[in-house]
């Protein structure tokens, strides 16, 4: 449908139609995926577990009982059981919920804040200092990521914060390479240099141009990290280099159960079942996530 | 008040006898990949060149891809930065204390992408797209979309229809038309037009050119028109220039250069296009072979490696352009009588 010569005066509409915008758009596409739709309700479930925890424990998650030690699925009062010390198991997997989740998501988080500005900044200035910033990103990238994490926090000393920090460290190489190829991709088409040539600023193209078409798949990216996030947090605490005992985290619980594998498996098993629930959720909802977002615009 | 007189349009300084863009010894050579030891190898894209534009003209400009066509345009937008070479605009040399600065060089010429659909942000639609600029300068956001949607209008498209759609509900020659408005949107006085129809399919292609006929009109503006397209630029030039290599190789009326073409070069060109009439097609390639790499030019005169006229005062030294009368410009030692090659004489 081309108009033909140029004729400026067409009857005024009354109202500008406007169309659906590109997240609308996504919106509509995820909701008739039913794999992505049904992880995005267990992760919910799970996040909302975790943080209405006090009000949905049926006990104290720290209070031991010598006499009820690993007491099978099913007990009457602990419907998930005991640990090694009697602790009721649905109590301490809802606070290690919390504690799981809190440290797969900040790491992230605090990653895709600085990995994804180094990156952008890289990607969209490029020159030496794309040089500078990838150089070092490939430096940290050389090292596989366990045995990175494992080092860091093993040299920082035992606990949640440094634990954190020892995952944000390994999780800013992998944002800053995605948010780099990504910004470089962008800024090499033709309506940014339409906005240079308008005589905009660096700052206001990267936040009107940029920053809207590179955002999406950087979050994709973050998306799918939580879950190795989880996981690396958890071995860090099963090595002893996360949360301390008498902590409730999945990955510590693990550890202190693996010796009730033989007596009690069913029990000893359920904070790695929640692990991986959690990550393969996370997993799965962020190749949806991904495949809406591939619109073809 | 509004802030609309921010957009009020720049006004003429040195009336029409003045250029309104000239262009001197521009370069650029792009560093290249390899080479530990030795000169760092360059590409030679943009190698010297000279040119300028009447007030109100439209310069046409041709040649085979790599020639350093789009790298002039976007060096003059200064969206590369030139390694040498002055650009003097309305009088106003660009890019000096004294001169203009970069960002009234903007305002004064805009520039239209071949790429009608990575020219636009997928994003943004089409009323941010083209209020962006206005914004830019000062312009507030309601003045702004208004000015968007007189754009429209201007460029033949319902502003209620398009200024809240995508750029992917907008088929390639409205696409191409929004990015007209768009570069209009600072009433600029020079539009460079990069390849701007050559995407589009021959009967949309025609009604945007009549477009960018009219609005040449209406607006009082000069075009620099890039095409590889001949025909094209026939059609809408009044001056073209012919590039080989980085360099000019021939600039004139567009009735002398396709009337009578002077350089070897502009005469292969011409004769590789398709006759309308079949029985006078011709089926040997007029020019054999590829141009040669930018990184290594050839000595001396850059065809002279395709070029049938081509002896030993051609490898030994850059012929200099000669005014053949009327403005038209050739660089070749067939049209220069000083120059020692055997068959000048001829064409002098």
């Amino acid at each position: 449908m081309e108009a033909t010569a140029a004729k400026p005066s067409f009857p005024a509409k009354p109202k500008a139609a406007r169309s659906p915008g590109y997240w609308t758009m996504v919106g509509r596409r995820l909701r008739r995926d039913p794999v992505t739709m049904a992880c995005l309700a267990l992760l919910l479930a799970i996040v909302l577990s975790a943080v209405f925890a006090d009000l949905l424990a049926p006990a104290d998650p720290y209070k031991t009982s010598m006499i009820r030690r690993l007491k099978p699925i099913g007990t009457p009062n602990h419907p998930l059981g005991t640990d090694e010390l009697g602790r009721d198991m649905l109590s301490r997997l809802l606070y290690g919920g919390r504690m799981s989740l809190v440290m797969g998501i900040t790491p992230v988080l605090n990653a895709l804040a600085i990995g994804g500005l180094l990156g952008i900044v890289a990607g969209f200035f490029g020159g030496r200092l794309n040089m500078a910033i990838m150089r070092t990103m490939d430096v940290l990238y050389a090292f596989p990521s366990v045995l990175l994490a494992v080092a860091i926090s093993g040299a920082l000393g035992s606990g949640l914060t440094n634990a954190i920090v020892a995952l944000t460290i390994v999780f800013i190489p992998p944002l800053a390479r995605i948010a780099e190829t990504v910004t470089t991709q962008v800024r090499g088409l033709d309506f940014v240099d339409a906005a240079r040539a308008s005589g905009a600023g660096s700052l206001t193209i990267i936040r009107v141009h940029l920053l809207p078409n590179v955002l999406g798949p950087i979050f994709v990216y973050a998306s799918s990290l939580i879950s190795v996030s989880i996981i690396l947090a958890s071995g860090l605490s099963f090595l002893g280099l996360g949360v301390e005992p008498p902590q409730a985290e999945w990955g510590l619980m693990l550890n202190t159960l693996r010796q009730a594998i033989y007596v009690q498996p069913w029990v000893a098993v359920l904070p790695g079942a929640l692990i991986f629930l959690t990550s393969i959720c996370c997993n799965l909802a962020s190749d949806g996530l991904r495949t809406a977002m591939e619109v073809k615009l | 008040m509004t802030s609309l007189h921010r957009l009020d349009p720049v006004p003429d300084i040195g009336g029409p006898q003045q250029p309104l863009l000239s262009v001197g010894n521009l370069t650029k050579h792009f560093p290249v990949r390899g080479g530990l030891t030795g000169p760092k190898p360059v590409a030679r894209a943009v190698d010297g060149v000279s040119f300028s534009v009447a007030k109100g003209e439209t310069l046409g400009v041709v040649g085979e891809s790599g020639c350093g066509k789009s790298t002039t345009a976007r060096l003059l937008m200064r969206l590369i930065e030139p390694d040498g070479g002055d650009i003097v605009f309305d009088g106003e040399t660009v890019g000096t204390r004294s001169g203009l600065s970069l960002r009234e060089l903007r305002r004064r010429m805009q520039m239209v992408f071949q790429d009608s659909y990575a020219s636009l942000n997928p994003r943004l639609t089409i009323a941010d797209s083209l209020a962006f600029a206005p914004m830019v300068h000062g312009v507030s956001r309601r003045d702004a979309t208004a000015v968007a949607g007189d754009l429209l209008g201007r460029v033949g498209l319902d502003p209620g229809t398009f200024m809240g759609r995508y750029p992917h509900e907008l088929s390639g020659g409205q696409r191409q038309r929004v990015n007209i408005a768009r570069a209009l949107a600072l009433r600029p006085r020079l539009v460079i037009l990069d390849e701007a129809v050559s995407a589009l399919d021959k009967s949309v292609e025609a009604q945007v050119l009549n477009l960018l006929v009219e609005l040449k009109r209406q607006l009082d503006l000069t075009y620099i028109f890039i095409s590889h397209d001949l025909n094209v630029v026939h059609y809408i030039s009044d001056r073209v220039l012919v590039m080989y290599l980085g360099k000019v190789a021939e600039v004139g009326p567009v009735e002398a250069i396709y009337g009578r073409p002077a350089h070897p070069y502009t005469r292969a060109l011409f004769s590789a296009r398709l006759s309308m009439d079949p029985d006078e097609r011709t089926a040997a390639a007029p020019l054999q072979g590829d141009p040669p790499n930018p990184i290594n030019p050839p000595s001396g005169c850059r065809f002279r490696t395709r070029c049938p006229h081509a002896t030993g005062v051609c490898a030994e030294r850059e012929p200099v352009p000669m005014d053949l009368g009327g403005g038209h410009i050739v660089a070749c030692h067939l049209h220069d009588s000083a120059s020692g090659h055997p068959e000048a004489h001829a064409y002098a």
